[in-house]
């Protein structure tokens, strides 16, 4: 009995201890071990999402106007035995070039809205913010509805295979540097944001009286690429398109600490030893080379870039960029492959705009989760 | 922190400051000469608009000196890149865009960023100054709070432990008690008093608080019109500068109580 007793009276001992913590050795432990567990948490989301990537990537290359079993889409990508032939020809050819440029795209997308909402410390900034989209969408423009107007030979040299990538490259570049000399000019952070816009008002103008005088078709041709399409790049294009994307992921990598201290104000980073011209230099041009080249072989995807952010902060409520950039890379990639497999309705030969599904897509859990949680992280 | 002349953290020697421009430019005070050691809490005080902003800019070297040289622990600020001057001069600053969704440690750890690697990876090092600032400010249990549940006197510590974890010499506040009630702000300052004690560093801030600052401060800096003087709180009283710093037609200077009065 006498035991007994003293073992309750330990147990309860223990339990004020743990429970009340009084001295502030203990209150330390209690901490270490909530940050232990919330950087497994961490951890967790991002093997959760990488999961996810993997799964939807197998169920995009299984759907689409034929089904394909996973089975038989797994035979094909690891070169066993697959039921059909024609099956591993789809699955090779067609399908897996657009799963992967659907994980670039998004990704690449992602980060770049991400390094514009830093930079500019504004949650509405987004990839197209400095007026790529605006320029890529000028040279694409001109490419399908100049050809009509100045006609001939000059038509039949505009109309080639990569003649609307390189018009919406050179219409992205162009843009670019106008609003680089001007950064370069420019003290405040801001006033980039708002030439941005003006550029893209600019080039918006431009494109429409140019289709004004358009005749249907060649109006019809740029409007569909301004949809946007994941499907139409041959494995080369997959190629260059992924080279550009290590580029700007790599140079979004190396802004990671500068981008931290950015979180405190420009003045802080300052005074943390933070270049801020040079800094912004590198984060406008890893962005560039993300949205520029995606836009180009893609079309002007929107939404995604802005909203992934904002998705991820819910998810795993940090800002710091060592963490937010993995998760958004893999968010990103995780969205896009879904919008892919909506956009390609099952057992049929239709395929809706991928630049309509995203928003259909994303737009409501956006807005579920903000309503959900009721606090707006940025 | 050695091989300086006279042991001086911080020293001036005939500073102009204010704004370049295309002509003459605009001249907000000339001919500074300061000095300050370390351990030394020091007030720069002076009516609105007078230009302790510039000034402390000036020091902090955030803006460049019109002429005249800044001697930071014996070395010249002109002369030292962005780095150099991180691991010399910290800052704490109001009204800046903090990001609320950090949490305290991770603000607090921001401090280190000159010192760690590329990608700012924190060492045990690294890790050792953190844990001393954030219970040098008394604000260990808040470690994993966000800043948005601060409140505005707990975030201004925390901004405090920030600067520390930065190791400076020198630790330069500008108006650290705006927004706080009258028990926060002597709170505050009694804080940077016992950090100037406990540390070495020599603290510097911009503040309207002449009363507390009077009965604080081992220095203090006063910026008039057309000149600028420093001495010990008691010096300045006994040499009857204080009245100097505002209009005459509202307030005035009780030497008694050692602080301003309303005129009746």
């Amino acid at each position: 009995m006498r035991q007994l007793n003293r073992h309750t009276e330990l147990n309860t001992r223990f339990a004020l201890k743990v429970l009340a913590p009084t001295k502030n050795s203990d209150i330390y432990i209690l901490n270490s071990i909530a940050n232990l567990l919330f950087k497994n948490n961490y951890i967790l989301v991002l093997s959760l999402l990488l999961l996810c990537v993997g799964l939807l990537t197998l169920v995009n290359l299984a759907s689409g106007s034929v089904n394909i079993p996973v089975k038989d889409v797994i035979a094909s990508l690891s070169n066993f035995e697959v039921s059909k032939d024609t099956w591993r020809y789809i699955v090779l050819e067609y399908r897996l070039p657009k799963a992967i440029t659907a994980i670039i795209t998004g990704s690449g997308l992602a980060v770049s809205g991400l390094l514009m909402q830093t930079l500019f410390r504004n949650p509405l900034a987004g990839p197209y913010v400095l007026g790529l989209s605006s320029g890529a969408s000028l040279g694409v423009a001109i490419v399908y509805m100049g050809a009509g107007i100045f006609g001939g030979t000059f038509a039949a040299l505009l109309l080639s295979k990569w003649s609307v990538v390189i018009a919406s490259s050179l219409g992205s570049l162009l843009v670019l540097l106008a609003v680089m000399i001007a950064s370069l000019k420019l003290r405040d952070t801001m006033a980039i944001l708002i030439i941005g816009l003006m550029f893209a008002s600019l080039t918006a103008a431009v494109v429409s009286v140019l289709s004004y005088f358009s005749p249907a078709t060649d109006l019809q041709q740029y409007i569909f690429w301004s949809f946007g399409s994941l499907g139409n790049l041959s494995w080369e294009e997959v190629l260059v398109l992924s080279l550009f994307w290590i580029l700007g992921i790599i140079l979004s990598i190396a802004c990671i600490k500068n981008l931290n201290s950015l979180l405190l104000g420009e003045q802080y980073a300052k005074s943390l030893g933070v270049s801020i011209q040079s800094n912004r230099f590198l984060v406008i041009i890893a962005t560039s080379l993300l949205a520029g080249s995606i836009t180009a072989f893609a079309g002007p995807i929107a939404f995604v870039g802005l909203a992934v952010p904002h998705l991820i902060r819910q998810v795993i409520p940090t800002n710091n960029h060592s963490i937010l950039i993995p998760a958004v890379i893999l968010g990103g990639a995780v969205l896009m492959l879904l919008c892919d497999i909506a956009a390609q309705i099952p057992g049929t030969e239709y395929t809706l705009p991928i630049n309509a599904i995203t928003s259909i897509i994303g737009a409501p859990v956006v807005i579920w989760l903000l309503v959900r949680k009721r606090r707006f992280l940025f | 922190m050695n091989t300086n002349p006279k042991n001086s953290i911080l020293k001036t020697e005939n500073l102009n400051i204010g704004y370049p421009g295309k002509k003459s430019g605009v001249l907000i005070a000339e001919n500074l000469n300061i000095e300050i050691n370390p351990a030394e809490l020091v007030a720069v005080i002076g009516i609105n608009g007078i230009g302790k902003s510039t000034l402390l800019r000036t020091l902090s070297g955030v803006q460049p000196a019109l002429s005249g040289k800044i001697r930071i622990d014996g070395k010249e600020l002109e002369k030292l890149d962005a780095l150099s001057q991180a691991s010399l001069i910290s800052l704490v600053l109001t009204g800046q865009p903090v990001s609320k969704n950090l949490s305290v440690f991770e603000l607090v750890a921001l401090g280190r960023q000159p010192y760690t690697n590329w990608i700012g990876r924190l060492t045990k090092k690294d890790l050792r100054q953190i844990k001393k600032a954030l219970s040098l400010v008394d604000i260990e249990n808040l470690e994993q709070q966000k800043c948005y549940e601060l409140s505005d006197g707990q975030m201004q510590k925390a901004l405090i432990a920030r600067a520390l974890t930065q190791d400076t010499p020198l630790v330069i506040l500008d108006e650290p008690t705006t927004h706080l009630d009258l028990y926060h702000k002597a709170y505050v300052l009694k804080l940077l008093k016992k950090l100037t004690q406990k540390t070495n560093k020599a603290i510097v801030f911009a503040s309207h608080e002449i009363n507390l600052a009077l009965q604080l401060c081992d220095k203090i800096i006063l910026m008039q019109k057309d000149k600028l003087i420093s001495g010990s709180p008691k010096d300045l009283v006994r040499f009857d500068e204080l009245e100097k710093v505002f209009p005459p037609d509202l307030i005035f200077f009780d030497k008694q109580s050692a602080s301003f009065k309303i005129k009746t």
